[in-house]
């Protein structure tokens, strides 16, 4: 066991595996966070629910959270051993047939963003401003008047634009991958994986993209 | 029909006197260079035109010239053996270039490959991954009867695609992460889809992940750089088999009682 992830591939299923928990994590989160686009309270009532079984919360933060920082120092110990293995580069980088995607070659670059983004995102909304609000007779946390706030920042629509559009790199290249690092890939199956990680990345990153959009075009 | 027109080319060649040294860049005039050479053949005649003004030649590693050995190749324009696809240097021609075009030569780069002169590296780390278990243990003697061992098609099919690998290091070298993924993959797919490499299956896998680590390739991220360079066309297939049948090594090894490791 201890020599497998000590491996360069043992250290690819263990990336694969994180990265996967947050592939998975970006859908969950993503959908219902569409309510913003019908209604407040619905919104509220969401945010409240999921919020609510703290046994549960903290269960899936620990996975969330111990998956992101295995993840990044994965990351960051690969990052170096490559380095160090490639030694120098050349004078000259491919640009024909023989070039690779864009994806698959920043994804370290596009890794940072995503965890600057992250790292903010929790900051501003998670740690951000409690207001309160009642919905039903409950009194709950109003989460839509923060999005709502925060959203009125074209410079933090932006910000929005710029890593959930490095994310769109990141997970179509991570999804696929994944499947090649962990060995379930086949022949026949190679061209529809890399169109599946595609749609996924852009279903994503559009639904979530929406949502600040929705609110500074529509919301006072 | 009609014949092609001899074509001039201005060529900046990567000069390293040794491993030692640091090396640089220097530009040639490839002159009147015939369309039907080949890549290596223009670089002859610079060669001679170098001996005959008393200068060194260019080395550069060569053998079959036939696209079989995998002794040649560096980069042109940053292209592990040039721009062509499934094509070695050797069997690049210089129909496929541009009179008055620049081409800048470049040698493998790779931490594990390093430069022994000019536009030749030491690719013995290969070798070793392969020596570690690329191979299958069996009594020698007469050869046996190709039938003997019935192998279903397709299989048989895929263990000669991967079986194609001519261990150029192309792969390595246009890999970002300098990853031997692709060459050690070829020879464990090869070896794992066929009745003859059972017996060592698990272990081949551990020993040549295990020999691939220790001489300081990197790790594959997928970017598919070295399936694109391969002259043999290896596919990308080969590293998720690998991945499958080192996890399944991992898991089913037990101790090796007695065998090779022994010794
Ligand atoms: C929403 C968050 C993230 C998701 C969904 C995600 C997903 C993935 C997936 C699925 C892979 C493919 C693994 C494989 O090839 O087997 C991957 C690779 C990678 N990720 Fe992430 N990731 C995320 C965040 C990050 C962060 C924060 C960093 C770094 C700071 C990072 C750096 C990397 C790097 C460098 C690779 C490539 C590793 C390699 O193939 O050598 N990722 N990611
Ligand atoms: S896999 Fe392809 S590029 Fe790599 S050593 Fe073998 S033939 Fe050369
Ligand atoms: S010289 Fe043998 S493959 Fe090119």
């Amino acid at each position: 066991m201890k020599d497998f992830l000590k491996s360069s591939v043992g250290r690819k299923y263990i990336m694969g595996l994180t990265g996967l928990v947050w592939v998975g994590f970006l859908f969950a989160h993503m959908a219902p966070n569409m309510l913003i686009l019908f209604s407040a309270e619905l919104y509220n009532a969401y945010t409240y629910s999921v919020t609510a079984n703290k046994i549960l919360l903290y269960a899936v933060e620990a996975i969330l959270l111990s998956s992101l920082v295995i993840h990044v120092l994965m990351a960051i110990l690969l990052t170096r051993q490559n380095r160090v293995a490639r030694g120098a580069q050349y004078a000259v980088s491919a640009n024909g047939e023989k070039a690779v995607s864009w994806g698959s070659r920043y994804m370290a670059a596009q890794g940072s963003a995503i965890l600057a983004f992250i790292i903010l995102h929790l900051i501003t909304f998670k740690y951000g401003t409690y207001y309160e609000t009642t919905v039903n007779g409950v009194v709950m946390r109003d989460m839509h008047r923060l999005v709502v706030e925060v959203f009125q920042s074209p410079a933090y629509v932006a910000w929005y634009f710029i890593c959930l559009g490095l994310m769109v790199f990141h997970v179509s290249h991570g999804a696929a991958s994944v499947f090649q690092s962990f060995g379930i890939l086949e022949r026949k199956l190679q061209g529809g994986i890399k169109k599946f990680a595609w749609v996924y990345a852009i279903v994503i990153v559009t639904g979530f993209l929406s949502q600040p959009v929705y609110v500074f075009l529509f919301h006072k | 029909m009609e014949k092609k027109q001899n074509i001039n080319l201005k060529l900046k060649v990567w000069r390293q006197k040794n491993a030692q040294a640091k090396g640089e860049f220097k530009e040639y005039d490839a002159k009147e260079v015939s369309p039907d050479a080949s890549f290596l053949e223009m670089l002859d005649a610079v060669n001679e035109d170098l001996i005959k003004s008393g200068d060194q030649p260019i080395t550069f590693d060569h053998d079959c010239r036939e696209g079989i050995c995998g002794s040649c190749g560096f980069m042109i324009n940053g292209e592990a053996h040039g721009p062509q696809k499934g094509t070695t240097v050797c069997q690049l021609h210089m129909r496929h270039f541009k009179n008055g075009e620049h081409l800048t030569i470049e040698p493998w780069r790779a931490a594990a490959m390093p430069i022994t002169k000019d536009l030749m590296c030491d690719r013995s780390a290969l070798d070793r991954i392969i020596t570690s278990g690329g191979y299958v243990s069996v009594n020698t003697g007469n050869a046996r009867d190709a039938n003997n061992i019935p192998i279903p098609k397709p299989d048989a099919d895929e263990a000669f695609l991967s079986a194609a690998c001519i261990g150029c290091g192309a792969c390595v070298a246009s890999c970002k992460n300098a990853s031997a993924a692709l060459f050690t993959s070829a020879k464990i797919s090869h070896l794992a889809l066929l009745p003859q490499g059972q017996v060592e299956r698990k272990q081949r896998a551990l020993d040549m992940v295990a020999q691939m680590d220790a001489e300081g390739f990197g790790s594959c991220t997928s970017t598919g750089a070295c399936e694109a360079a391969c002259p043999k066309e290896i596919s990308l297939i080969n590293i998720a088999k690998m991945n499958r049948e080192f996890l399944r090594a991992s898991v089913l090894k037990k101790e090796e009682v007695g065998g090779g490791d022994m010794a």
